[in-house]
């Protein structure tokens, strides 16, 4: 059966110029990029290209991008050599709830060794304050870090905004851009940003490599120590063929930017107005403009989003939902409770994000088939408008949490 | 997280879905871990003989699966064999579930119970 993948959120397949880049790096070019002889000068040389690539990608210079073993591995070392080397200026740090779990979970990990972290919260669409935000700025206030834009609900936040909030202040802003790279223009010299985390694998390169992008001057401890390598700031051998596939397809993104986006765009919005006028009790979650050009993302009352993505899953389709019973942990996702919606009623998530190979029958195909998976499951419902959903169950859910 | 065939076969094909006419017995329990919900129907006869039992179910694939089993399990038996079942009986006949997922069997087991409890309730008055 011909598979349609509408999970590019999670991760993107690998693009075959990209592939082909990069496989050069795993036969030949197989030298340490450390030693000083042809194939060590080699390694070196492909990896300063890929740099370069990346660096143009976001307006950047080459000295400011740092590779990393993930876009996690960005995010721990953004917040937390940031909060190390700057402590005795202040132990406060600013986020948000819809962090990606790479950052709430460092941010958790630092209040436990003293630092204070505040949470800004989000309206119903995904958004922070900027109100909230100069609110929250204290003066032991070290660090600002904010997601460009959301792997769930796709809403893009204002992060040009608050940059200019943030510098005034002398304070150091980090933004996790892993879900925009390739998907809206990234322009540090127009952004005020100090550091950028980035992943090669949401962009149709291979995972397990990343990019810190180092704003020049700005005080930062290492993450991992060792040898010399990344300008004697992040120890390792370098992942050559990894780098260069991060190095090709950071420059496919950038060069097909507009054109993917609009394609993604074109076939969202489609897939938005077919859910919405053909299924009823569907609500879109995220911000209704303001949102990646891949991302869509539904609750439909009722019903369970496991129970939605194994039904799709057997007609071929993939997708992903932000519901307790998918999460492992039961807990349903921190983002969808963050843009106020109940328990409950984030059960009944789904989240479909479009790549740059989605084609408007697969879409078609999708809703097609949705409108029959959601009234079977329906039916199959103990709940329902006349039936809600019993809060003491959830009031239940939430004690055995903590 | 892998489902066996059985779970996928209960989830797509299940059986016994919606509301058995006539039911004498009905509970629905609340998962507090996950916060899912499982209605049980029962019809039972005179001799305390369940002749016929559904569900519905507001869960993952796991809960719809271990409520397909279950109510398949106990149709034909008397109330107090089916208060019997556990839900370790209806993991074994699903073929095993992932750790996350043992939970949701546990809905199973207590909705019919609960149902039965209400039957006995409903026979009282
Ligand atoms: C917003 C965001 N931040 C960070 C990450 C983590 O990136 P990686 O998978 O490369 O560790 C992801 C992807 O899962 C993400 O969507
Ligand atoms: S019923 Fe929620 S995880 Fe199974």
């Amino acid at each position: 059966m011909k598979r349609i993948y509408l999970d590019h959120a999670a991760t993107t397949p690998i693009d075959p110029i990209v592939l082909e880049a990069m496989l050069p790096s795993l036969t030949g070019n197989y030298g340490n990029p450390s030693s000083i002889y042809v194939e060590g000068r080699a390694a070196k040389k492909s990896i300063e290209a890929a740099r370069l690539q990346i660096a143009t990608a976001i307006n950047a210079d080459t000295r400011e991008i740092y590779f990393t073993g993930s876009g996690s591995e960005a995010d721990n070392w953004a917040i937390k050599g940031i909060a190390m080397k700057n402590q005795a200026k202040g132990k406060h740090i600013i986020s948000t709830t819809i962090e990606h779990h790479a950052v709430l979970h460092t941010c958790q990990y630092l209040e436990k060794q003293g630092f204070e972290v505040t949470y800004l919260p989000v309206d119903e669409n995904g958004l922070i304050s900027l109100d909230d935000l100069k609110k929250a700025i204290r003066k032991d206030t070290i660090l600002v870090s904010i997601m460009f834009a959301n792997n769930e609900i796709g809403t893009i936040e204002p992060i040009k905004a608050i940059g200019e909030i943030v510098k005034e202040k002398g304070i150091i802003f980090h933004t996790d851009a892993v879900q925009a790279l390739g998907n809206i223009p990234i322009d540090v010299k127009d952004l005020n940003v100090d550091l950028i985390s980035l992943s090669a694998h949401k962009i149709y390169g291979p995972k397990g490599i990343g990019v810190l992008y180092i704003r020049k001057g700005v005080p930062i401890d290492n993450l991992i120590h060792g040898g010399a390598q990344e300008r004697k700031k992040r120890a390792g051998t370098e992942n050559t063929a990894e780098i260069v596939a991060f190095g090709k397809a950071a420059e496919l993104a950038n060069q097909h930017l507009e054109e993917n986006a609009i394609h993604m765009k074109t076939l969202r919005d489609v897939l938005i107005k077919g859910v919405m006028e053909k299924i009823p009790q569907v609500r879109l979650n995220g911000h209704p403009q303001q949102r990646l050009p891949g991302n869509a993302n539904f609750c439909f009352d009722y019903i369970e989003g496991e129970s939605i993505l194994l039904s799709l899953d057997i007609i071929g389709v993939a997708g992903s939902s932000g519901s307790a019973c998918t999460s492992g942990s039961l807990d349903p996702s921190h983002v969808l409770l963050a843009i106020g919606l109940p328990a409950g009623v984030a059960h009944g998530s789904l989240r479909l994000s479009i790549g740059k190979s989605t084609t408007l029958e697969d879409i078609n195909y999708v809703v097609d088939n949705l409108v029959v998976i959601i009234e079977r499951l329906r039916k199959m419902s103990p709940i329902n408008a006349e039936c809600p959903i019993d809060d003491a169950v959830f009031e239940k859910a939430d004690h055995h949490k903590h | 997280m892998e489902y066996t065939d059985v779970v996928m076969e209960n989830f797509t094909c299940p059986k016994h879905v919606g509301e058995v006419e006539g039911a004498n017995g009905i509970g629905q329990v609340g998962s507090p871990a996950c916060g899912d919900i499982m209605k049980i129907f029962l019809k039972i006869n005179d001799d305390d003989i369940i002749e016929d039992a559904s569900f519905k179910t507001f869960g993952c694939g796991a809960a719809v699966a271990s409520s397909s089993m279950a109510t398949d399990m106990i149709i034909g038996k008397s109330i107090e064999e089916a208060a019997k079942l556990t839900n370790s009986d209806v993991v074994d006949a699903l073929g095993g579930l992932p750790d996350v997922k043992i939970h949701c069997s546990v809905l199973a087991a207590e909705a019919i119970q609960a149902a039965i409890e209400d039957y006995k309730k409903n026979k009282k008055k």
